[in-house]
């Protein structure tokens, strides 16, 4: 018998799941626990099962991931406009 | 100064935002300004990570991340009364931005699907599906019954899967097309999934308990 993982994974369906909306809805709260190193899956069980099985979804996780963990820097104008202005 | 006080419990930098958001006058033009600066370094960031690959470069992409920070500082600045310091501000801010790219490009990929499926996309349904290319016979047979399962489905559920899968139209494109939701057709997947995978365990090419799965973003 053949190894159908992929495609039994992809067929899977969990009543959890939430939705894209409600997913959606939290990204920013459901980023920031996995940030921080929390649980972020045990927390939102529903939430963690929508981002493995919506590729949309996911990919919208992993764009507001990278943008925490790594956020692009300000450029040496407005840095030096800020410092004139007497902004943090 | 004008606006709702900052939610208690913001930290510094988030309340900071917030103040400066419902100020008036000078103060929230330079806010608004700071802002639109974040979101757009944000999209151009996102936008050069999601189009990597794919052929979209330069001044398009410039447009795009353009137009998805221009739409998410509006966003932001019509909710910026809601926020309720559940994140940081710009974790915040920043998700906009994100499904503003995401919606602007999967618009910007879509392309007019045919009206018929012809029988090369069907031939395709193996590698969409992930089979091991090593038993030829055994993934011609699970296909046939694949698409015996499909054709039970109702039309909508037809198309969209064979819109998603077959054709590999990105949801967003697909809610362009039948002027719906990302949300609306995921559950419409969601029940042809279901459907799909109950006849194929009825017809034993699966199990009835779905294989544990490696799980990401865990
Ligand atoms: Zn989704």
């Amino acid at each position: 018998m053949s190894d159908w993982s992929e495609l039994d994974a992809f067929l899977e369906t969990d009543p959890a799941d939430v939705g894209c909306d409600e997913a959606m809805r939290i990204l920013h709260v459901y980023v920031e626990l996995v940030v921080s190193g929390e649980d972020a899956a045990a927390r939102y069980p529903g939430v963690a099962s929508h981002l493995r099985q919506c590729g949309p979804c996911g990919e919208d996780f992993e764009g507001l991931l990278a943008l925490v963990t790594d956020p692009p820097p300000e450029g040496v104008g407005r840095r030096l406009r800020k410092k004139l202005r007497g902004g943090r | 100064m004008a606006g709702a006080t900052p939610e208690p419990g913001l930290d510094t930098e988030s309340a900071g935002w917030v103040r400066r958001l419902q100020a008036r006058g000078n103060d929230r033009e330079s806010a608004v300004r700071d802002l639109h600066d974040l979101l757009q370094r944000g999209a151009r960031r996102e936008v050069r990570r999601r189009c990597a690959g794919t052929g979209v470069s330069g001044r398009e992409l410039v447009d795009l991340a353009t137009q998805a920070a221009d739409d998410a500082t509006y966003a932001v600045l019509a909710k910026v009364a809601q926020f309720r310091g559940e994140s940081r501000f710009t974790t915040w801010a920043y998700r906009f931005v994100v499904l503003e790219v995401s919606r602007k490009v999967g618009r910007h990929f879509w392309r007019q699907p045919r009206a018929e499926l012809t029988e090369e996309d069907w031939n395709r349904l193996p590698d969409a599906l992930g089979a091991p290319p090593d038993h030829v016979a055994e993934v011609r047979e699970l296909s046939r019954a694949v698409r015996r399962a499909v054709d039970d489905l109702t039309d909508h559920q037809r198309r969209i899967f064979e819109g998603a899968v077959l054709q590999g139209i990105s949801l967003d494109a697909l809610a362009v097309r039948y002027d719906t939701t990302r949300n609306a057709l995921y559950k419409t997947l969601y029940d042809a999934r279901r459907k799909i995978r109950a006849s194929l365990v009825a017809e034993g090419y699966l199990g009835d308990e779905p294989s544990k799965e490696v799980r990401a973003h865990e």
